[in-house]
């Protein structure tokens, strides 16, 4: 790698990242209680990768999550998200109607919510990693 | 499962698109794309006896009651809006695999159907929904894919098509956003039945009279009314060809759609008319609308822009029906929105076709092309015919109306401009019809060229839009019948 990056920059980052992930993981799952959801979570989340990919360099984090996996994240949220409403539709809802998928509203609307910002969390901090080394690569 | 049609009519092309995004071979993509396209038109069909039989649909998302809830809501003019877009939808995707296939780079194509089947959902969910902030946000994801699929084209050209459509594009959307806002703040609802109910109360405020003019503003950038039109041409040009069939037949239109939802649904069609005068902001700029254009368009040489400044003129036509301010105004404009979609679409796809066997669609390649591809031309002189409002054709029927609702009102000069529009369409359609049966070709290359006649895949879907267009020419039952009973729900 010939950019050098200093002892400092790196060590700072291996004790950031960890956290930066932890707290957008307490973002997601916080998101019905406080301030927070799958929105701001995925760019924390995100961030923490970006972080990562500027010190060590693009291929090094491609190397931990390749494109082709980042690509099937954002799938993957779109269709978790996508697929909470068809599945409350099949069970006799309407789309999005969470109230059918446990008893009891309050239980029900909780399930719902927490799937569906699962779902945002995922596909936004992808999308967010995706544009990073989208950009990375024509900037070569 | 008939109650859900609403909601499914958005949410089958909005679960493809991603599962679009991860099958790599570009034909299953091609298949996925065009299933769901006919799958959505069979669910516009449905929801068109539905409306018929039950009168207003309306589909509460996530079973929370409107104003509060999302509501999506069907009624006539959606029903029919929405028959449009999915039929030309449909006829676009059974025609394109070949054209796609020449003209977007192969390991593109997943992304290429991912973006149409996005911009499909944001089309669709503009007319289902009846909430004009979901209607923005609909507006922008079909926008946004828009943007890209423009991009995609098949010169460097089409990146600056794209880039202009994407600042002229989000100005139009932030003017209506800023509408929108504008309203919420006034009546605290988003909802545009309730909406509706309230302004009428408030309609001294002058909050409602900035929100009227943002939506009029942003509304006619998006439908690209004159003069802000200055992105269609070349967006239209420059995509790949069969984004334009798809765009021209179905985007604009929309945007009418919006046009007619808000001015007409959102705001009382008195309100509207009379206190904020639509029409004396439409009507001048209708009128100049068809009469440049149309001028422009005969001095084109890349017959996909000639097409494109038609369309300027053609909308024009829309907004002038529009803009008469009277049910039969709105009636013709709705009329000529659908045989527009029929005719535009077939003359864009008639491009496709030629630019897959030749590769050009500058006029002068277009020598000769009589004898080499007979349908091709041959459909492109009937679909012509129509454009222009000869007898017999879909055209004449929505010049028709939208002429006899200019007389009715007395506004002669509209009456005139209709008119003196459909001769400068003869005068570039005759352009065409004059390289394409009458000239040899000049250059070298072009006479060796063993140019054949495009694929029947293409050419079906071409000659069923040339029977359509002469169909609605004769049975109007449908195109004229459906619309009048969507605008008397409007203005009643």
């Amino acid at each position: 790698m010939d950019r050098r990056t200093s002892l400092i920059v790196r060590e700072v980052c291996r004790l950031i990242i960890p956290a930066v992930m932890l707290f957008a993981l307490y973002v997601q799952f916080h998101g019905e209680y406080g301030p927070g959801g799958g929105f701001q979570a995925g760019v924390i989340f995100a961030a923490a990768v970006i972080l990562y990919a500027l010190v060590h360099g693009r291929q090094k984090a491609q190397q931990i999550l390749p494109t082709n996996t980042v690509v099937r994240f954002i799938v993957a949220g779109i269709l978790l998200y996508a697929g909470v409403g068809v599945t409350t539709m099949v069970m006799g809802g309407n789309f999005l109607d969470y109230d059918v998928l446990l008893h009891g509203h309050q239980q029900a609307q909780h399930l719902g919510i927490f799937l569906i910002e699962l779902g945002v969390g995922i596909t936004v901090g992808a999308v967010m990693i995706a544009i990073f080394y989208t950009l990375d690569e024509f900037s070569e | 499962m008939l109650g859900h049609l609403p909601a499914l009519q958005v949410i089958i092309p909005l679960i493809s698109a991603p599962v679009c995004v991860l099958i790599t071979r570009a034909s299953w993509a091609w298949l996925l794309a065009t299933i769901v396209s006919i799958a959505s038109f069979v669910i516009a069909v449905l929801l068109v006896h539905e409306v018929s039989a039950h009168g207003v649909l309306s589909y509460h998302l996530g079973g929370w009651e409107p104003p509060l809830g999302i509501e999506y809501r069907i009624d006539h003019l959606s029903a029919y809006v929405l028959t449009i877009v999915a039929a030309t939808a449909s006829i676009t995707m059974v025609a394109a695999r070949k054209s796609i296939e020449q003209e977007i780079p192969s390991e593109k194509i997943n992304l290429f159907f991912s973006a149409y089947l996005l911009c499909l959902t944001g089309l669709l969910g503009i007319v289902v929904s009846g909430d004009a902030f979901n209607i923005f946000v609909f507006l922008e994801i079909s926008s946004l894919s828009s943007y890209a699929l423009i991009a995609m084209g098949r010169d460097r050209r089409s990146l600056t098509a794209a880039y202009q459509y994407l600042i002229m594009g989000t100005i139009g959307a932030t003017f209506i956003l800023i509408g929108v806002g504008l309203l919420y703040m006034l009546t605290g609802t988003l909802n545009i039945h309730d909406l509706q109910q309230k302004i009428p109360a408030i309609v001294d405020s002058r909050t409602l009279h900035a929100a009227f003019a943002f939506l009029t503003a942003g509304i006619s950038l998006k439908i690209a009314l004159f003069p802000l039109h200055l992105w269609l041409p070349n967006a239209y040009a420059h995509a790949p060809s069969m984004i334009t069939v798809f765009l021209s037949a179905t985007a604009t239109k929309v945007s009418v759609y919006v046009m007619l939802r808000f001015f007409f649904g959102l705001f009382p069609p008195d309100i509207s008319l009379e206190q904020f005068h639509l029409g004396k902001i439409l009507l001048p700029l209708s009128i100049i609308a068809i009469l440049t254009a149309s001028f422009v368009a005969v001095f084109q040489e890349n017959i996909k822009r000639m097409l494109a400044y038609s369309s300027v003129a053609q909308i024009g036509y829309m907004t002038l029906g529009i803009g008469l301010g009277s049910a039969n105004g709105a009636i013709a404009g709705m009329v000529y929105l659908f045989n527009h979609a029929i005719i535009k679409g077939g003359l864009f796809l008639a491009m496709a076709c030629v630019v897959l066997r030749t590769g050009s669609v500058r006029l002068e390649d277009f020598s000769g092309l009589g004898k080499r591809m007979p349908w091709t031309m041959a459909a492109i002189v009937l679909l012509g015919l129509g454009l222009i409002g000869i007898p017999f054709t879909g055209g004449f029927v929505s010049k028709w109306y939208v002429l006899s609702a200019a007389i009715e009102q007395g506004h002669w000069l509209a009456a005139v401009v209709i008119v003196g529009g459909s001769l400068l369409t003869i005068l570039y359609i005759w352009k065409i019809i004059e390289y394409a049966y009458f000239k040899t070709p000049v250059s070298a290359k072009l006479q060796n060229l063993t140019t054949h006649e495009a694929p029947r895949q293409m050419l079906l879907p071409l000659w069923l839009l040339v029977i359509g267009n002469f169909y609605f020419g004769l049975d109007t039952s449908f195109s004229l019948g459906y619309a009048s009973t969507a605008i008397q729900t409007l203005f009643r």
